[in-house]
């Protein structure tokens, strides 16, 4: 990645200490990513992605910067990107998935403090990701208090807009949302200077529509019963989807889709037969953080499908494309967002329904429960996640872990022996 | 035909030999040390002097240095081991099997011989052996001792879930002038409590429950683990080499 050094130079960043980021990451992602075998070809964009991951999307926003667009950071999929996209801003996900990043936010934030928020607040601080540097706003939401206080945080050198979520979900609860996101368009059109417009919002619903329909193939073609891709490789697609232009992501991902479902017409698995399937749910897997992932598929099992933000959250539900009023548009959009079950909810049963639907839709046979130490929402939901399936008959593990890898070995342990027990 | 288990943990290594009729001929134990391959080596030579040369037998491996035995067919995690060896130590198909090791604390639910479910601590060492050695290294005593001494006292708690803190505190209590007894019945206490919180995670129903790993020999945890668990906790003089053995039956 050195070809970026100026531009990096450019943003104010700390070169020293982000070499040190550059110099673990290929190695990182040659342990996990190139050492699988017969891996999908169009896998080749995503690795190349990885390659330059802090130079050649960088580069792209700062090219369309320069042209009058503006970027806007986001770190959460409630978030509705057809907003910016429709006053011709761009948006890119900014959440740290790295322990890299863990100590500089440790600096500023508490102890008890999930390492997503720590790493995301660290990388910026410390001056170690272009996207930081490069965001002209960032958005946030109130979904968890963790984020909620890094945002003033963050709001004393950048612009931050925090979206007030609602945490129930009653009729008045979707009208609040809509209103939220017209708010949202209002600061949209202010720091674009562009307005937005029923056919411009119409034209970004089907952009994001197309993408979300994209990366549903690629996850459908998890279902088949010989995997035509890794749960890592899955994965990979579905972290850089939050950085990527949506309508390049949506191009790559209906070819990946194409090879795959060529690759279960002809019957080629990246498995062994009889590989026992986990689908993951809990909380998010930020981009570098491929660590479950990992240890599952190098303990004999595969990964089927993640009903994460980072997974079935990010494209299940479409927006209606048929409204024709801003009004009837930002109603449409909160009603797809509000579909998603975040565990911020009281009560969250419609997350247990999915759950159960997935694990029936992908013939998982074993749920593994994974949340981000300190996430006390998710944690505390697991009771009602583990409950739940033990009276469907599906097995489940529940396991609290950070980006650290500590405790990697103890959890290989408790992976292998639930996959033993799966039979 | 002779199947051999070998369970390399944190604290000590244990070793089974059981014949194709799964009658256990053979178990011994040694530490672990700072190696797992030295350890490998030694159990190796070990079981050639006794006349089970490894290669002419099945060998699987369990315990946090499984991967660390050359000689070794396959290895299985020792949940699974824990459950298989316990079901043929104590001739039961249903139970619930409590392992107190050094570095970890296993709950396991069985039914038809097989794993159900299972609870392990996390990363932190409350509740293990380890917990029990640091603090009777804090008062000059052997971790049996310790566990035999609780039995006569009472009235004192430690708090702190913390190994580190719990030492500070236990300075403290010998500071004022506790009874060693007492300091004992608190730390034992603590262990006990804590694995209960992880039993009671697992619906045991009416199933036997058995305690495995390297406290069974101590009457006063069976009695104390009893007393938290509102059941009978059974053990057997092989039970801390379940792992060992299950792992040998791995290999049929």
């Amino acid at each position: 990645m050195s070809d970026y050094v100026k531009m990096w130079e450019d943003l104010g960043m700390d070169l020293e200490t982000h070499d040190q980021l550059c110099q673990v990451l290929p190695t990182a992602f040659g342990d996990v990513y190139l050492s699988q075998e017969n891996r999908p070809e169009g896998m080749g964009f995503w690795d190349f992605v990885v390659s330059e991951i802090h130079g050649i999307r960088p580069s792209e926003l700062i090219e369309a910067q320069k042209n009058g667009q503006k970027v806007f950071g986001t770190f959460c999929v409630y978030v509705p990107d057809e907003v910016v996209i429709a006053a011709n801003g761009i948006v890119t996900g900014l959440c740290g998935g790295s322990q890299f990043w863990v100590p500089g936010g440790e600096k500023v934030l508490p102890k008890n403090t999930c390492p997503l928020i720590k790493a995301s607040v660290g990388a910026r601080l410390d001056r170690t990701c272009p996207f930081f540097r490069i965001a002209d706003m960032y958005v946030g939401e109130t979904t968890c208090d963790g984020k909620k206080k890094a945002y003033e945080i963050l709001a004393e050198d950048v612009p931050v807009h925090v979206m007030d979520m609602p945490q129930m979900k009653r009729a008045e609860d979707y009208d609040k949302w809509a209103h939220e996101i017209e708010l949202f368009a209002g600061v949209v059109e202010e720091q674009t200077g562009n307005k937005v417009t029923p056919e411009k919002l119409a034209e970004a619903i089907k952009i994001i529509n197309n993408k979300r329909k994209a990366l549903k193939r690629v996850y459908d073609a998890r279902k088949a019963d010989k995997l035509p891709i890794s749960g890592k490789d899955a994965l990979l697609m579905m972290q850089i989807a939050f950085f990527d232009d949506p309508v390049r992501c949506a191009e790559m991902c209906n070819k990946l889709a194409d090879e795959l479902d060529q690759r279960i017409a002809d019957g080629v698995s990246v498995f062994p037969e009889g590989t026992k399937r986990i689908l993951l749910t809990g909380t998010p897997l930020a981009i570098p953080n491929w660590k479950l992932h990992h240890i599952i598929e190098t303990s004999g099992a595969a990964v089927v499908c993640e009903e994460m933000c980072t997974g079935t959250r990010y494209f299940e539900n479409l927006v209606d494309e048929t409204q024709t009023t801003l009004e009837g548009q930002y109603k449409a959009l909160a009603d797809r967002y509000m579909k998603n079950n975040c565990a911020c909810f009281t009560p969250n049963e419609g997350r247990i329904d999915d759950i159960i639907r997935l694990a029936k839709e992908y013939k998982a046979d074993g749920v593994i429960d994974v949340n981000l130490k300190f996430c006390s929402i998710y944690d505390t939901e697991g009771f009602f996640v583990e409950r739940a399936l033990k009276e469907a008959g599906i097995p489940v593990l529940g396991i609290e872990t950070d980006y650290t890898d500590s405790d990697a070995e103890q959890l290989k342990t408790r992976i292998e022996a639930f996959i033993e027990m799966l039979g | 035909m002779h199947y051999i288990g070998i369970d390399i943990g944190s604290t000590s290594a244990k070793t089974a030999v059981l014949d194709e009729n799964k009658n256990i001929l053979e178990v011994f134990a040694q530490p672990t040390g700072w190696s797992s391959i030295d350890t490998a080596e030694s159990i190796g030579k070990n079981l050639r002097e006794k006349g089970f040369a490894p290669e002419e037998c099945k060998v699987v491996s369990t315990g946090y240095g499984r991967v660390a035995v050359p000689f070794s067919d396959k290895t299985v995690t020792e949940i699974t081991c824990h459950a298989k060896g316990a079901s043929l130590i104590f001739g039961l198909e249903d139970l619930l099997v409590v392992d107190i090791g050094g570095q970890d604390t296993k709950v396991i639910l069985i039914e038809n011989g097989f794993v159900k479910d299972f609870v392990m601590n996390d990363k932190c060492s409350a509740g293990t052996g380890r917990f029990l050695e640091v603090m009777a290294n804090t008062l000059a005593m052997r971790p049996d001792e310790l566990c035999t001494l609780a039995k006569s006292g009472g009235n004192t708690s430690i708090s702190s879930l913390c190994t580190v803190f719990a030492e500070s505190e236990v300075i403290s209590l010998i500071g004022r002038g506790e009874k060693k007894e007492n300091i004992a019945f608190g730390v034992v206490d603590s262990i006990i409590k804590k694995v209960a919180i992880q039993a009671n995670r697992l619906p045991a129903g009416s199933k036997q429950a058995v305690l495995t790993g390297g406290l069974c020999e101590c009457d006063y945890i069976c009695e104390a683990l009893s007393r938290e668990l509102k059941t009978e906790v059974i053990t057997d003089k092989n039970a801390r080499f379940a792992g060992a053995i299950g792992a040998a039956l791995c290999g049929m």
